[in-house]
């Protein structure tokens, strides 16, 4: 999962302070792992020099909880491509799609999109790992099922995800 | 098991057949018409032996003899009564003459008091069609007033057309035929043991057995109405934990439900009909209501037996059957049907009927439990015999097209089904054929002896003795429709006075010139020539008599008294003349008399016939020739030649037969529809499957034609072989020429063939609504 | 949505494709493509339309408006009886159950199409049975459909399909109501069978595993079609 697309797709929906942002990513992507300070100040001072975030204004007394951020053009371009881009398919993604539908649903994209793209490459996986079992042995055969049966799992959450898109996103935008 | 329990499954498969929704509802009302149809029918038949016997009882009380030898005078308690009967368009109408003699003289039945002379009573139905436009002719013919009705008691039929007039001087007329003095109405003292003809008999017998064992079938066809919609609500009961014998008594609960409502349907239309019997008339019989009471007896077992029966065929019918939980599972491959048995019941129906082969109508009755039960195997044998010809049959079809193969595999994997189905059409279509042929040998031996020649005349009407020839055959030249009267008088001469009884006797034939030809042919005719004939049948002793100057003797007695000696003597120059078949087909022997060498005393003495030649483009052509008669003299007979009548009648049997036998096909062809359209909704899916790729609709279409006709080809194919094989027998015992009757078995068959076509062509609608691609849609 | 051009050397090809239903509304502008020997998955929630597309490719529902070409054919332009013979001799068909007739046996089954096309029955039933022997189901030649296992039926099914060398099969969720053994092995010959004699598939499936077995897939949603090899 990556924080900085992630802090990224929060800031275009307005500039927010360091701490705002940390606080909306705890509420929405961080149930069990919260957020440190130095990781969103780290984070920050990284999309600054690459330019995709830029400080909006600083409030009186310095310091850096006192930035205010805002997205540039190249961040919206950025979040845009990270969100077209499937993940590799390999276990345990669900946080990492997770974030994307949401981020998806909180900038108004088409979060079924983002499931279609990556259905579409984890079939392309599936359509390998069948081919191999295809052609291979026993031992083959069973190593393919266990990584399609973990690549299904994946689909179908996606699937039931993708059915429940609205109730989503009347939570989110709550 | 306990009866309480036997109870509770029975009522609460009832309350099942009663709560089925739209779908439910429907089978419920199926079975119950099919069954109350079946009831009304058995009802009809319990009440029928009633009717007759009610009938039988007013037509006795009512008998007048007037064929009466005995000699009567007149006193208190004597009435003159003279038989007037009639035909009115083939309808006939009892007609009476009446004068009483004396205050004690016996009222018939019906009547309160007699009609004065020139009125008459009439029968309700006499009365209405007296008052109806159409019986203008009818009404010249009985030219008395309508002073009142006769009651019930005095009539066997509520549409029997009948009345009783009063009249003047009959006593002259007394012959001991027509005319005659009674003291008394109802059956002579000494009822002769009257034996009904055997072969009436066996015709009711058998007209009942065929009759009802299609309707035996058919409510036993009736109570499976729905039979696989309900296997299914069966297994669904298995599964919430009723085991399997109480499932079946479920099912028969729901079988009991249809045939209890199907009882008060069957009473219902038992009274509706009941009702409806008062006002129509079959084969010139017609009941009042009153008369078709079932016999209580029999109407209770009706009541028992048909829903126990249902109970009983339901449990039988499952009995090869597995509710499972899952589903309902037919024995998977039952067991081959075997023949040996099946046969036996055929076999045995044949050697019951075999020792009465040949007894005929001369030699004494028939054993009804024979005639019965040999009936009755061999009608069984025919649904014995079905499903295993279905199953052989269809075990060894082969090759053929798409549709055909569909058709047969269908038929192999079921053809207990198909053969079920077929079965009351193969007995009603057996019976039918049977009856027919029955029918039509024995009308056939009654009709086939009469020898007179239609050709020449159609009508004879016999004159009393006082109207003189010439008037008569001119009064007849003169009525419409009739081209030509030829009048003729008979009598005979007897070389003695006929009070001593005359030795050898003489025929003798009155005629002017133009009549006498018809009866010989003469070389020339005046008025005043006698002529002597040759060549008359059973002619032995004119010669003896022909001898001019013998004195000869003429029969004037009228059957009751001795009449006034008439004597002639044989002239000289006696012509000679040679018979001729008469209008009649007879040969006369004997004297030709032109009407002046007829004697004195002896023209008001013979008797005289007129032999009419209508005019047959003329409908009403009789009924003006009958009125004629009726103003020369009421007690004129007019007869109608009759061979057209018999057949007449015997086609409105056939009529009454076919009509019988396609309600009870048409009854059994919608069950079949029933059958085919729920088996086509279950295959719903397969059918949409089969559209998809690519199979013709013809085609589906042509396996539901075979599905259906292949069954009932054979089913039909079975029911003639039987119905001719008992046919035939039928006609043996009876001693009648053995023919078979072909239009009616093609008739019946055709309507067969009728029935499968008709129930192909309902279904294709929902077959091909049932096609349509929407079936293969699962979302 | 713009109407583009089917792709250069499609076999069967759909644009703008609308059906309703009533009420509902199954296809809504859905296009689809095709190439000869290709195996495409129409994938999608129940209920989106993808039963309804098939239906309407194999010319077995006729839609309420948008062109079907195949082979350069319009269907549109051809009546029932023509699309019957086409879906005869040109398509195979695969349902997920309830497609066997239950009285036929085996063999006649899968012979079926063949007589339906004027096949003499012996040699319809002699090309069926080496059709069985591909799928391995020719010990079941003689056995009526309700003795046979629900993946040996199935089976039979695909062997019926393939019979009359269609050049395109339609399968709509073929393993459906079979377990994933079962369904995994019926999947397996019936893209080598179908692969082998060059055949299209059209396989319709929600099931991913399944879906696998093509070479790309179309995604249906709301009667709306998304191919996603052209997306990507």
């Amino acid at each position: 999962m990556s924080i900085g697309h992630t802090l990224l797709g929060l800031l275009e929906s307005g500039p927010r302070h360091g701490y705002d942002l940390k606080r909306a990513f705890d509420e929405k992507f961080g149930h069990d792992r919260p957020l440190h300070y130095g990781q969103v100040y780290s984070t920050m001072s990284r999309l600054l020099k690459h330019g995709l975030v830029e400080v909006d204004g600083i409030e009186a007394g310095g310091g850096p909880e006192r930035k205010r951020y805002a997205i540039t053009e190249a961040g919206i371009t950025d979040v845009e491509r990270w969100l077209a881009t499937p993940e590799k398919p390999e276990p345990y993604l669900q946080s990492a799609l997770y974030t994307k539908v949401v981020l998806a649903l909180l900038t108004h994209r088409d979060a079924a999109d983002i499931l279609d793209t990556q259905r579409s490459e984890h079939l392309r996986s599936m359509r390998i790992l069948t081919e191999r079992k295809r052609k291979g042995d026993l031992a083959d055969q069973l190593i393919c099922d266990h990584a399609l049966f973990h690549l299904e799992a994946d689909l179908r959450w996606l699937e039931l995800t993708a059915a429940r898109l609205d109730k989503l996103r009347a939570a989110v935008t709550a | 098991m306990n009866a309480r329990q036997w109870a509770r499954d029975l009522r609460m498969g009832a309350k099942f057949a009663v709560a089925g929704g739209r779908e439910g509802w429907t089978r419920l009302l199926l079975t119950a018409v099919g069954v109350g149809l079946g009831v009304a029918l058995l009802l009809l038949t319990t009440a029928i032996p009633s009717a007759l016997a009610v009938r039988h009882q007013r037509e006795e009380a009512r008998l007048d003899f007037t064929y009466s030898q005995a000699h009567r005078k007149a006193a208190d308690n004597t009435l003159l009564i003279a038989d007037t009967d009639t035909e009115f368009r083939g309808t006939d109408v009892r007609g009476r003459l009446v004068e009483p003699e004396g205050p004690q003289a016996p009222l018939p039945p019906g009547l309160t008091k007699y009609p004065a002379p020139g009125d008459m009573v009439v029968s309700p139905a006499l009365k209405e069609l007296l008052g109806s436009g159409s019986a203008k002719l009818l009404r010249e013919r009985l030219p008395y007033r309508v002073t009142g009705t006769i009651g019930e008691s005095g009539l066997i039929g509520s549409r029997e057309l009948a009345y009783y007039a009063g009249a003047q001087h009959l006593a002259e007329r007394i012959d001991g035929w027509h005319v005659a003095r009674i003291s008394r109405f109802g059956p002579p003292e000494r009822t002769p043991t009257e034996k009904t003809d055997p072969v009436l008999v066996l015709l009711v017998l058998v007209v009942f057995v065929v009759l009802l064992m299609p309707v035996a079938v058919f409510i036993a066809a009736a109570v499976r109405f729905g039979g696989e919609r309900r296997d299914r609500r069966l297994a669904a009961l298995r599964l919430v934990g009723s085991d399997g014998r109480m499932t079946r008594r479920i099912a028969a609960g729901e079988a009991l439900a249809g045939s209890l409502l199907g009882l008060v349907f069957g009473t219902v239309f038992f009274l509706i009909g009941r009702q409806a019997a008062g006002s129509v008339e079959v084969l010139g019989i017609s009941v009042f209501p009153s008369y078709l009471n079932p016999t209580p007896v029999l109407a209770v077992l009706v009541a028992i037996a048909v829903p126990a029966a249902a109970v009983l065929v339901t449990l039988f019918a499952l009995r090869g059957v597995v509710i499972e939980p899952l589903g309902v599972v037919r024995t998977a491959r039952p067991a081959r049907r075997r023949l040996w048995w099946r046969l036996l019941l055929p076999l045995g129906g044949l050697a019951m009927l075999y020792p009465m082969i040949g007894q005929g109508r001369g030699n004494g009755d028939f054993n009804q439990y024979l005639v019965i039960g040999g009936v009755v195997l061999l009608l069984v044998g025919v649904t014995a015999l079905l499903p295993w010809i279905v199953e052989a049959v269809v075990a060894r079809l082969g090759a053929g097209g798409v549709a055909w193969q569909l058709a047969v595999r269908r038929l192999q994997l079921s053809s207990g089904t198909a053969a079920r189905m077929v079965n009351g059409i193969a007995v009603a279509v057996a019976g039918a054929i049977a009856l027919q042929m029955l029918f039509a040998g024995v009308q056939g031996d009654y009709t086939k002896q009469t020898a007179n020649d239609l050709s020449r005349a159609q009508m004879q009407v016999n004159v009393p003795k006082d109207v003189p020839l010439s008037a008569a055959a001119g009064r007849f030249a003169g009525t419409r429709g009739v081209r030509k009267a030829t009048a003729l008088a008979s009598d005979d001469f007897g070389d003695r006075p006929w009070d001593k009884g005359p030795d050898i006797t003489s025929q003798v034939t009155i005629g002017d010139c133009a009549a006498l030809r018809e009866v010989a042919s003469l070389p020339s005719c005046h008025d005043g020539d006698v002529f002597l004939v040759q060549g008359g049948e059973y002619d032995t002793d004119t010669p003896k008599l022909a001898k001019p100057g013998r004195r000869l003797y003429f029969d004037t007695s009228d059957g009751v008294d001795r009449g006034p000696e008439v004597t002639w003597t044989v002239p000289h120059g006696l012509k000679q003349a040679r018979s001729v078949d008469d209008p009649t087909g007879v040969r006369r022997g004997g004297f030709l008399m032109t009407p002046a060498a007829v004697p004195a005393g002896m023209a008001a003495a013979v008797s005289k016939t007129v032999f009419l030649s209508l005019d047959a483009s003329m409908p009403d052509a009789r009924e003006y020739a009958r009125n004629t008669a009726a103003e020369i003299d009421p007690t004129a007979v007019a007869t109608v030649w009759a061979s057209s009548e018999q057949s007449r009648k015997f086609t409105s049997i056939r009529t009454g037969l076919l009509v019988g036998a396609t309600c009870v096909l048409a009854l059994i062809g919608a069950s079949l529809l029933v059958s085919q359209l729920e088996q086509l909704r279950e295959r719903r899916r397969l059918l949409s499957a089969l559209v998809a790729f690519g199979t013709r609709r013809r085609t589906l279409s042509m396996s539901v034609l075979w599905q259906t006709a292949i069954p009932i080809a054979l089913g039909l194919l079975l029911a003639s072989a039987v119905g001719l094989t008992l046919g035939a027998v039928l006609l043996r015992m009876t001693n009648t020429t053995v023919a078979v009757d072909w239009p009616g078995v093609l008739t019946m068959t055709g309507v067969g063939a009728g029935v499968v076509l008709a129930v192909t062509l309902l279904s294709l609608p929902p077959l091909l609504r049932l096609m349509r691609p929407e079936g293969l849609r699962t979302e | 949505m713009t109407r583009t051009a089917p792709p250069a050397g499609s076999l069967l090809a759909a644009q703008d494709l609308h059906k309703t239903y009533g009420p509902t509304t199954a296809l809504d502008g859905a296009e689809f493509s095709i190439h000869p020997g290709e195996v495409v998955a129409v994938m999608g929630p129940s209920g989106s339309g993808k039963s309804t597309l098939l239906h309407c490719l194999a010319g077995i529902v006729t839609p309420d408006s948008g062109s079907i070409t195949y082979d350069g054919r319009e269907l549109a332009t051809m009546g029932d009886a023509q699309r019957s013979a086409l879906r005869r001799s040109e398509f195979g068909f695969v349902f997920q159950f309830g497609q066997l007739v239950p009285e036929l046996t085996c063999v006649e089954n899968v012979a079926l199409p063949l007589r339906l096309n004027g096949t003499a029955r012996k040699e319809a039933e002699r090309t069926a049975l080496a059709w069985m022997e591909r799928l391995e189901v020719d010990d079941l030649a003689r056995k009526r459909p309700g003795e046979v296992s629900g993946g040996q039926g199935q089976r039979v099914a695909v062997a019926r399909a393939l019979v009359t060398d269609p050049r395109v099969l339609f399968a709509d969720e073929p393993t459906g109501a079979l377990d994933s053994l079962n369904g995994e092995r019926v999947m397996e010959l019936l893209t080598e069978a179908a692969r082998s004699a060059h055949a299209a598939v059209v396989l319709v499936t929600h099931e991913a595993r399944v879906a696998a077995y093509s070479d790309r897939e179309i995604v249906v949603r709301d009667g709306k079609s998304r191919d996603m090899e052209r997306v990507v």
